[in-house]
């Protein structure tokens, strides 16, 4: 019974992270989709998402109130970003070969965490994220805490919303058929330059969503506490079916359970390294992911 | 003797059945055309006969160089180039930013007799090999008439020549099966004549079997002995040129709507 | 001057340059600061060379070559303290593993788009890191790994053999490699980077290459890191960070995608730059990430693009000196080591 309990708390703790990554994976996700590009900045966004609150909060103090508003000012500056960051580093290198975009992608995830190392009111070192109370509920032994119930509510809150855009808007669909076809989705008239930028809008607002959510249960910040969720997150991607919206959604759940039993029944050492033999494993296994289609090159 | 069958070919692309039951049977020495209106499959049957795409159903057989038959379901693609079956693409595929030598000599892989090892330490094998193969890939060159631009780049090369290059390269794998996708695809009426007296001459010098697709109705019924049409996946009509130009079937489906598929 | 004739003068040229280099190193006409910044600046472009095989002549890009650097220089470490190999041995050794890792992660990735290894080799470079720090016994643990014997302990000579081997190492890559990008393997490489579908078209096994490049490229970056360990002297986990397989992105990158002669500029140059650019302290970090960025808007092949993309070939330079010029032959040396 004991072990029964253990799991399931470890269960309920890798949901809550898992969801997390979720939101995270469907900003790699929705960016592959469209222009097939691993956007290895997307974890930054999540950094940058957490400051901004950070100091948002700090400005307003933190009650349940401000902490939800802080989220309209982080998903606003992050999607600014995320547009600006496509506009000037991404676009010109589109008709150029893939490796020279993702060379960029580099250079531009690295601007950013070193750019808010430098900066004089951010800094190398680590800060404390104003948190609430801690307030646990017990359900028969198994402890949830209202940071984890907040993670819960956002994020399937904002999947449910994107979900509701991508399939049930005329700009969602136009999204759909920018990723099915670039030239074709042109051709019939939809501005592609205006979806790909929109695709940024999304996929950033949901990484600073993220990374408030993430620092909540992680509260301590710094320049570069989005490398790794931001690692996991792609890999929760490309388990789920890169491409694949739902895919994204599973592979992050996958991805948080997995990493929190794995901390809770082997060794948090190994935390870091399951995500990369799970990797490895769909990779040998299904390469297109679980949800994914198979994709080859028109020849 | 049959060089290359299909039995029941197809392949699906989601809901869509892009060829089906394609049965096709090419002789020895044969030069054969596979036309059609756009869409129609024709592409999708060389990338399947080459091993791009894998069929969903039925089996392709091709005589490989010791004269037996294999079944190349689910070879990849170089291993079907290393039977003797070689390619050029529609949307030319040559490698652009190298020379047009080295695109010759990369087509001319399958018969490089050193070992890498040998090449990094310049041992004599690899100076022996790599003059024969230079001197093999001008040969061919010559052929085409473009030997005089073998360091140039490939991308510099006015489309015409491109078209050619692809061909010369897909003879360097030395095979006796060659599949041309469309080759006179841009090139105006003399380039295309000459184009077919090229077409002529390679079959004959390298014994070889071709498979062409081509939209250019002059040089399909010009040099091929037998049509092959194929409309939304399936095989409508197979004859002589003759036969095939007067194919009720094939001019509803196909000359009818020359027009739009000129393009 | 027959081309044969070129070839000898340029390996004299090439022997005559190292060897004055020496000279200069043991007269402490380049101080000891001097040289120990030329040795590193010769081990970042061993690496970067090996980075340059996979990303700029294969078209897969690796991220982590900081990853074979560290297991280089780890394992040269342990052969040399644990099993007391002799040091070449033990760097031959170290070049060994590195390529071993390479082969195990090349095996599972290569199939797949060339997107695919990007990650895989960012993940290994951190769990490489991860994993030094949590094997006392053989890596100190974070604290590092100290008293790794060095190429000498004989204080007059050590910077002298350091900076020998180190060139000598770097010469024998370049040239090496150089030789086997102008075979016809090599040209199968490279038509990989070119167009996938199209080589493999052209009989060319794609996987078999991209393997053999990526194995060959974590050899070369294990190497840099095996002569790093004798070198030095001292490891610690974080010396083989991203941030460290991001740097050998640049170097390649700014020299230019699939030209050694750029990587060994860029290599030499940028570490150069790096001492230079000292006093800025932390703001040097954000500058490297905007040299990265500009190059692939602006200027994409690199410093040699400028120079139409091609390798500076010595023995073409003695045969024009000679009077006598050589049609288009790509040559066996360069002179890249030359400041």
């Amino acid at each position: 019974m004991d072990f029964l309990q253990q799991f399931c708390q470890q269960t309920l703790n890798g949901l809550s992270l898992g969801s997390i990554y979720a939101l995270l994976a469907l900003g790699y996700t929705m960016v592959y989709g469209i222009v097939k590009l691993i956007n290895f900045a997307h974890g930054d966004i999540l950094m940058v998402g957490a400051f901004v609150s950070y100091f948002v909060l700090k400005q307003w103090g933190i009650t349940p109130v401000t902490l939800m508003l802080s989220f309209l000012p982080a998903m606003l500056f992050c999607l600014t970003m995320g547009v600006l960051i496509e506009k000037i580093c991404y676009k010109p290198l589109r008709n150029q070969p893939r490796i020279n975009a993702l060379i960029t992608a580099i250079g531009v995830s690295f601007l950013l965490e070193n750019g808010a190392r430098v900066l004089p009111f951010i800094g190398p070192n680590p800060r404390v994220y104003p948190t609430l109370p801690v307030v646990n509920y017990k359900f028969f032994g198994i402890n949830i805490s209202q940071v984890q119930i907040l993670v819960f509510v956002v994020a399937i809150g904002l999947m449910l919303l994107l979900n509701y855009i991508i399939n049930f808007t005329k700009i969602g669909k136009a999204m759909q058929a920018v990723s099915f076809d670039k030239g074709a989705a042109a051709l019939m008239g939809i501005n592609v330059d205006r979806i790909i930028s929109f695709t940024f809008v999304l996929g950033s607002s949901l990484g600073a969503a993220a990374g408030i959510l993430f620092a909540s249960a992680y509260p301590q910040i710094e320049p570069y506490m989005g490398i790794m969720p931001g690692m996991k997150a792609f890999i929760a991607a490309v388990f789920g079916g890169i491409g694949s919206i739902p895919g994204a959604v599973l592979g992050g759940f996958i991805l948080g359970v997995a990493e929190t039993l794995t901390k809770g029944f082997l060794s948090s050492q190994l935390a870091d390294a399951i995500a990369f033999g799970l990797l490895i494993l769909i990779l040998v296994v299904k390469p297109s992911g679980l949800l994914g289609k198979p994709m080859g090159e028109k020849v | 003797m049959t060089v290359l069958k299909t039995e029941n070919l197809s392949i699906q692309f989601g809901g869509l059945m892009a060829v089906a039951n394609l049965n096709l049977e090419i002789k020895k020495g044969e030069l054969v055309g596979l036309i059609g209106p756009n869409g129609a499959g024709k592409t999708t049957v060389f990338n399947m006969l080459t091993g791009v795409y894998k069929p969903s159903e039925g089996r392709i057989l091709v005589q490989d160089r010791n004269e037996q038959n294999q079944d190349i379901g689910q070879l990849h693609p170089y291993q079907i180039t290393a039977l003797g079956m070689a390619r050029t693409f529609q949307n030319i595929r040559l490698f652009k930013n190298l020379t047009v030598l080295d695109n010759v000599r990369i087509g001319n892989h399958l018969n490089v007799k050193y070992k890498s090892v040998e090449g990094i330490f310049r041992l004599p094998g690899y100076y022996r090999e790599e003059k024969r193969i230079e001197e093999e890939c001008r040969e061919l060159l010559k052929i085409f008439d473009i030997e005089h631009k073998g360091d140039e780049l490939a991308k510099n090369l006015p489309y015409g020549e491109q078209r050619k290059l692809e061909i010369v390269r897909a003879l360097a794998t030395k095979p006796h099966i060659l599949l041309l996708d469309e080759p006179a695809a841009g090139m105006n009426p003399q380039e295309t004549l000459e184009l077919m007296d090229l077409i002529k001459y390679i079959r004959e010098r390298f014994a070889l079997t071709i498979i062409l697709i081509e939209h250019d109705m002059k040089l399909v019924m010009g040099i091929c002995q037998r049509i092959v049409v194929l409309d939304y996946g399936r095989m409508i009509a197979c004859g002589t040129p003759a036969e095939i130009a007067h194919n009720p079937l094939v001019v509803k489906a196909y000359l009818g709507k020359e027009l739009e598929n000129d393009a | 001057m027959s081309k044969k004739m070129n070839t000898v003068v340029s390996v004299l040229i090439v022997a005559s340059i190292l060897i004055i280099l020496n000279v200069l190193v043991m007269l402490r006409v380049i101080d000891e600061y001097a040289s120990q910044v030329l040795t590193i600046a010769g081990i970042n472009v061993i690496i970067a060379l090996g980075l340059n095989l996979i990303s700029g002549f294969t078209g897969q890009l690796a991220l982590g070559h900081a990853g074979f650097m560290a297991v280089g220089a780890y394992t040269t470490a342990a052969l040399m303290m644990k099993l007391h190999l002799p040091t070449l041995v033990a760097v031959f050794g170290g070049a060994l593993m590195s390529a071993f890792f390479g082969f195990l992660i090349g095996l599972p990735t290569l199939r797949l788009r060339g997107d695919y290894l990007a990650i895989v080799t960012l993940g290994f470079g951190e769990i490489i890191r991860v994993l030094m720090i949590n094997l006392p016994e053989l890596t100190g643990g974070p604290a590092g790994l100290k008293g790794i014997p060095t190429f000498t302990t004989n204080f007059f000579w050590r910077p002298v053999l350091s900076f020998a081997l180190v060139y000598l190492t770097m010469t024998l890559v370049v040239v090496l490699l150089n030789n086997l990008l102008n075979s016809s393997h090599g040209a199968a490489i490279i038509s990989i980077r070119e167009d996938e579908i199209a080589a493999n078209a052209m009989g060319i096994n794609v996987f078999y290459y991209k393997i053999f490049a990526f194995t060959l490229s974590a050899f070369i970056g294990g190497l840099g890191g095996a002569l790093y360990a004798p070198f030095f002297g001292y490891l610690s986990p974080n010396m083989f960070n991203f941030q460290k397989s991001v740097e050998f992105l640049i170097i390649v990158v700014l020299g230019g995608m699939g030209n050694l002669t750029g990587t060994v500029v860029a290599g030499i140059g940028l570490t150069y730059l790096q001492e230079i650019l000292r006093f800025l302290k932390d703001y040097r970090l954000v500058i490297y990430p905007i040299i990265l960025i500009i190059v692939m808007i602006f200027q994409p092949s690199g410093i040699m693009g400028l120079f139409g993309n091609k390798e500076f070939s010595l023995t073409r330079f003695v045969g024009k000196l000679a009077g006598k010029q050589l049609s288009g032959e790509q040559s066996s040396d360069k002179a890249g080591e030359v400041q």
